[in-house]
């Protein structure tokens, strides 16, 4: 090879830096694609803005109803509401962005690429803070600018309630992922929708104790029920529940590992049936 | 104390595929089926077969895209099940039948890859390709709005962006016009000849094979029929074109020297 041929040979594809170039190769694609079309963006916002409108005046509602204890359920339900978001769009950005890779039949030339499956998730999960970021912020201020609700009224905990949140609806991507692996694009429906399944057991907008006791540790066993448990904690008693926070990321942690393997299990199976070359199909 | 004198190690081959094997199900027959060759560095060889004689699958193991039921894969001396991101920098693909993202631009397309092949200087080198494949005109267009011509020009540009040292092309000219493939081939040509890249070729076009492969490898029912350079192959079977020994071995005739009196 010749000497400018050398200077301009790929770098060690095994460095960091490649590494980190690569998670950005994935997002870079990802943000031209927003750039490039506005009603994708728009749809990243639509969803958790209508919600806290519809959810704004029923609280709005309810503390006229009721003064007093109607506006601290406007607060409950407020957060809850803007939190669930977190979750909900931190799983569909990751499960959105991988379809996005599907539907433009593209993930023959990713798998073929350099880039490793690790960093494919990396890109994803990256992916995934933006869309919630673009979707959950707009939400997270019109709660404040018309129904004087501020997430940061349960103090610098919020963080972590949203981080929290954030690695459970990445560990149920994973899950949808290693669906679409298995079952192709006919899985896709899941990504919409699999997290509102879960819903009515994370206890979003109610303790746990109100649910049945033989599903209450179905609940227990949800990263989301102890956040909720620790926001109404936060909101209600101005106490942070430090044994709700540490359950909710050990069990995010779990799920995660959980969730990987069967990722990697699915995605070595893809190479098996032959089926990351027509996922799309 | 005297000095050893080595001799240069040979380098390994592009491709050296050994007693490869696909069974999709246990009940079925095999895609593939012990399937060997080495492609040496610096040689167009070409794989041959009619529709489900086993070249996807052929190709999509020596990407490492698909698992081998068994045999192995040495892509550039690394072995495909153990360390194929190595050699998977080192490689690369273009298909007609896997697309690149329509609604990026050509150049947003082309800057995507070189961030995931680690591209020195990036910029320069999507102006490079644009230029010597003629896009310079069509970098800020969506790929969707391309003709099938400017995008196999494009798709041609991504599995060039890492300059590769092998490059598995799967039908580079299907669905173009007569005056754009045979620029293409030109364009490969000169390609390869510059570059010393090994390429490994499937097509159905007999001409194709004609004028760019040394070798080819005839597949039929997912085992490798017969092999030979093309002028070997017409000769071997008394025919005037690669395409009438292509139907011999499709049809299941053997060669003309092999055939009893």
């Amino acid at each position: 090879m010749s000497a400018p041929a050398r200077a301009l040979a790929p770098g060690r594809t095994g460095s960091l830096r490649a590494s980190a170039r690569r998670v950005w190769g994935l997002m870079y694609r990802h943000l031209a694609l927003y750039r490039r079309s506005w009603p994708r963006l728009v749809e990243l916002m639509y969803w958790p803005v209508l919600q806290m409108v519809v959810w704004g005046f029923v609280t709005a509602y309810l503390a006229g109803v009721q003064h007093g204890v109607g506006s601290v359920a406007a607060g409950v339900l407020l957060g809850g509401v803007l939190l669930w978001e977190v979750a909900l769009r931190g799983q569909m950005g990751f499960s959105i962005s991988f379809l996005e890779e599907v539907w433009s039949r593209n993930l023959g030339h990713l798998f073929v690429s350099p880039l490793r499956p690790q960093e494919l998730v990396l890109a994803l999960m990256g992916m995934s803070v933006v869309r919630v970021l673009v979707g959950v912020v707009p939400a997270v201020l019109l709660a404040w600018a018309l129904y004087a609700f501020g997430l940061w009224r349960m103090g610098p905990v919020v963080v972590a309630f949203f981080a929290a949140l954030l690695l459970m609806g990445w560990a149920v991507a994973l899950g949808v992922t290693s669906l679409l692996l298995r079952f192709g694009a006919g899985a896709e429906a899941l990504a919409w929708s699999v997290l509102f399944g879960i819903t009515p057991f994370a206890a979003v907008f109610y303790p746990v104790a109100v649910l049945p006791e033989w599903l209450q540790p179905v609940a227990l066993a949800l990263p989301a029920a102890h956040v909720f448990e620790g926001m109404r904690s936060a909101l209600l008693e101005g106490v942070v529940a430090w044994g709700h926070l540490a359950w909710a990321f050990g069990l995010d942690a779990l799920w995660l590992g959980l969730m990987g393997l069967v990722f990697a299990r699915q995605l070595r199976a893809a190479r098996e049936r032959g089926a990351l070359l027509n996922i799309g199909e | 104390m005297p000095r050893i004198m080595h001799a240069p190690l040979a380098a390994p081959p592009a491709i050296l595929a050994e007693h490869l094997t696909k069974r999709y199900r246990k009940d079925a027959p095999p895609a593939v089926e012990d399937l060997s060759f080495a492609l040496p560095r610096g040689e167009t060889w070409g794989l041959l077969g009619g529709n489900g004689a086993g070249k996807t699958t052929t190709i999509a193991m020596l990407l490492g895209l698909l698992l081998p039921t068994s045999g192995r894969v040495l892509c550039l001396g690394h072995d495909m099940a153990r360390d194929r991101f190595t050699a998977l920098a080192r490689m690369n693909f273009s298909s007609p039948y896997i697309a690149l993202p329509h609604r990026l631009s050509v150049a947003e397309n082309l800057r995507v890859y070189a961030h995931l092949y680690d591209v020195p200087r990036a910029e320069r080198r999507i102006a490079e390709l644009a230029e010597q494949l003629q896009l310079t005109g069509l970098l800020d267009r969506p790929g969707g709005e391309l003709s099938a011509g400017q995008k196999t020009r494009v798709a041609l540009a991504k599995a060039l962006i890492n300059r590769p040292e092998l490059l598995l092309l799967d039908e580079p000219t299907a669905s173009l016009d007569p005056d754009t493939g045979d620029w293409v081939r030109g364009w490969l040509e000169r390609y390869r000849e510059e570059s010393g890249c090994a390429i490994l070729l499937a097509s159905h076009n007999m001409g194709e094979v004609e004028r760019l492969c040394s070798h080819v490898l005839m597949l039929r029912q997912g085992r490798i029929v017969d092999q030979g350079s093309p002028e070997a192959l017409i000769a071997r079977y008394g025919r005037d074109d690669l395409e009438q020994v292509f139907l011999d071995i499709a049809r299941g005739r053997r060669a003309a020297a092999e055939a009893p009196a």
